[in-house]
């Protein structure tokens, strides 16, 4: 699904921004734009001091899945990585953003024949957004939504709060919360347990191809919302892409980010 | 005060403001996917240039092809396109439906290569002007055609009669006399030059030194772009200018209409937006809309005055977009 965007960047205003465990969460009101799909995404840049900080940098927008989009208010979730998100961090409500969007092509609905009922979402860390924007549609369409989410620690595990219509377990490298171990344990298990279902993933490249894989072996459909570096987001740059089975490759930013894994041949691991 | 012209003209062609985009910057066909028919109806150029074509299709480098680097970019995406006949039959058609003229830049690793893409290119009407990306390394010599004006000039003088459509030239400015390479393609019957290509450059692994130092980019090394080569853009606009006649489209960090201005001043006719878009899809007409504000505002010897006192005042304020 992809829903188109008005053309060019705009700039809009920050209307508050909170620490959620480890991450950032950014609110800005966006009254001229469209509602976007699960899964589409923005281009986002501060309107001031974008530039000039480590190594001169950042220069170009950051790409970020909305998290909610409401009544013209489009919300975001970023962790400090890198130039880029420590100066999106930075902002507090009535700061200004440059903001391209919504991108891309998001999830969508299971098209297995008879379409599955159930719905796992799995992902992790920075991966929460488009997971959460999608089971709001997914409940509404009457389907059965388990979420399956794993985290550094039960810091960053706090994230799990912006997953609000899902049944949530969670999974910490380090034991501090829930399940000791990787989010793709449970979703073997849950898989054991009844493989009639439709997966959506997002998350870090290793999680991402570890669920591909398990996916792969048991025949499961599933969808994965990719993350790439990007210049433009909007097809012009050709720098995101990614290697398809059947040969040549796609952009992540106008063919996906949202792509079936079964039309990959591995997720790269940057 | 004399309003600035309401158009340009370029190589025969009447553009209604000096705003392009560089070749392989800005992907019309993903643009309308993304923005729908709004692009159209604010088209940010005044003459679309197309990516690089090829005679076979290409698949481009293996990723990762970007990395961000100070007030800039490296590339090394590897030219990927359908080919000749993939050009023809998918991409022309959905081209020719913009809303300002179209020149198709092309790119082959022998002047026959190039000759029959000038060829087939040439005859179809839907095509104002070709651009020929000369970044290639010659097969025989290993050099860049474009960085040798001995082999450019070989290059042009057997492609220049396949063609009545005007020729325009990219220069790369990884030579060591960009300037000797535009005097050898204006001689050869080029009707234009364009400048300048990205600059050659490498990012390598974070984390790793030493023998472990790799490079970042799939391709190995790639070309840098964006506000770090702006001056570079008007240095070589400026030397280029003194030595040839014909008309020039100059670009390199260009991102505001003072930017651009100012390569008019270097002795550029028309400007070319590339980086610029990827921060901001409509940057093209932005760019275009701050120029003719300072086209009508300015009057070259008021201008000249004001700069000088800028200059007194502060080495770096007057350059601050």
């Amino acid at each position: 699904m992809r829903v188109t965007a008005p053309f060019g960047r705009r700039r809009v205003t920050l209307t508050g921004a909170e620490d959620v465990g480890a991450y950032r969460v950014l609110h800005a009101a966006d009254p001229d734009g469209p509602v976007p799909w699960p899964g589409q995404f923005y281009m986002l840049a501060a309107a001031q001091r974008w530039g000039a900080g480590y190594d001169e940098r950042p220069f170009l927008p950051r790409a970020f899945s909305f998290l909610q989009a409401t009544d013209g208010r489009l919300s975001f979730m970023l962790e400090d990585v890198g130039p880029g998100t420590r100066r999106l961090g930075e902002l507090a409500a009535g700061d200004e953003l440059w903001l391209t969007g919504p991108l891309g092509s998001g999830f969508a609905l299971p098209n297995s024949s008879p379409p599955s009922q159930r719905a796992i979402l799995a992902g992790g860390g920075v991966g929460i957004p488009p997971l959460a924007a999608w089971a709001a549609v997914l409940a509404a369409s009457g389907l059965s939504v388990d979420a399956l989410l794993g985290f550094r620690d039960a810091e960053h595990a706090e994230g799990a709060r912006l997953l609000r219509e899902a049944d949530v377990q969670v999974a910490t490298d380090d034991g501090s919360l829930g399940h000791h171990g990787l989010v793709t344990e449970l979703l073997a298990a849950e898989l054991d347990r009844d493989a009639a279902a439709t997966v959506y993933a997002c998350g870090p490249p290793a999680m991402l191809e570890a669920v591909r894989v398990l996916c792969d072996e048991r025949a499961v459909d599933a969808q994965l919302a990719l993350e790439s570096g990007m210049a433009c987001g909007f097809g012009a740059c050709f720098g995101c892409v990614v290697a398809v089975r059947d040969g040549g490759y796609l952009r992540v930013c106008v063919d996906g980010p949202v792509l079936d894994a079964a039309r990959l041949e591995a997720v790269p691991a940057h | 005060m004399t309003p600035a012209p309401a158009s340009v003209r370029f190589c025969g062609l009447e553009l209604a403001h000096p705003i392009v985009n560089g070749s392989g910057t800005f992907d019309a066909i993903a643009a309308r996917r993304t923005f729908g028919d709004a692009l159209l109806e604010a088209f940010p150029f005044s003459a679309f240039v197309s990516k690089t074509i090829t005679l076979a299709p290409r698949e481009g480098n293996p990723p990762p092809r970007l990395w961000e680097a100070p007030a800039g970019m490296i590339n090394s995406i590897g030219l990927p396109n359908r080919g000749l006949a993939g050009y023809l039959e998918h991409d022309l058609p959905q081209l020719a439906q913009l809303p300002v003229p179209l020149i198709t830049n092309v790119m082959g690793s022998t002047a026959e290569e190039v000759g029959r893409l000038v060829e087939a290119l040439g005859e179809r009407d839907e095509i104002a002007a070709i651009e020929l990306n000369v970044s290639c390394p010659n097969v025989s010599t290993g050099l860049d055609i474009g960085a040798d004006p001995e082999s450019l000039a070989a290059l042009v003088r057997a492609v220049r009669p396949l063609t009545a459509k005007p020729l325009i030239v990219k220069l790369t400015p990884n030579t060591a006399d960009v300037a000797a390479v535009a005097v050898a393609a204006e001689a050869e019957g080029a009707d234009a030059v364009s400048l300048i290509n990205t600059l050659r450059a490498m990012a390598f692994e974070p984390g790793r030194r030493g023998a472990q130092a790799r490079p970042w980019l799939g391709g190995g090394s790639g070309g840098l772009s964006g506000p770090a080569i702006r001056a570079v853009a008007l240095a070589q606009v400026a030397a280029v200018a003194r030595r040839v006649s014909v008309a020039i489209i100059g670009m390199g960090g260009v991102a505001s209409g003072e930017h651009a201005w100012k390569l008019l001043g270097a002795g550029a006719t028309l400007v070319a937006v590339g980086t610029e878009s990827f921060r901001d899809p409509a940057a093209g007409a932005r760019i275009a809309s701050g120029l003719k504000s300072l086209q009508n505002a300015k009057t070259p010897s008021t201008s000249v005055k004001m700069r000088q006192a800028q200059v007194e005042v502060d080495m770096n304020s007057s350059d601050s977009g």
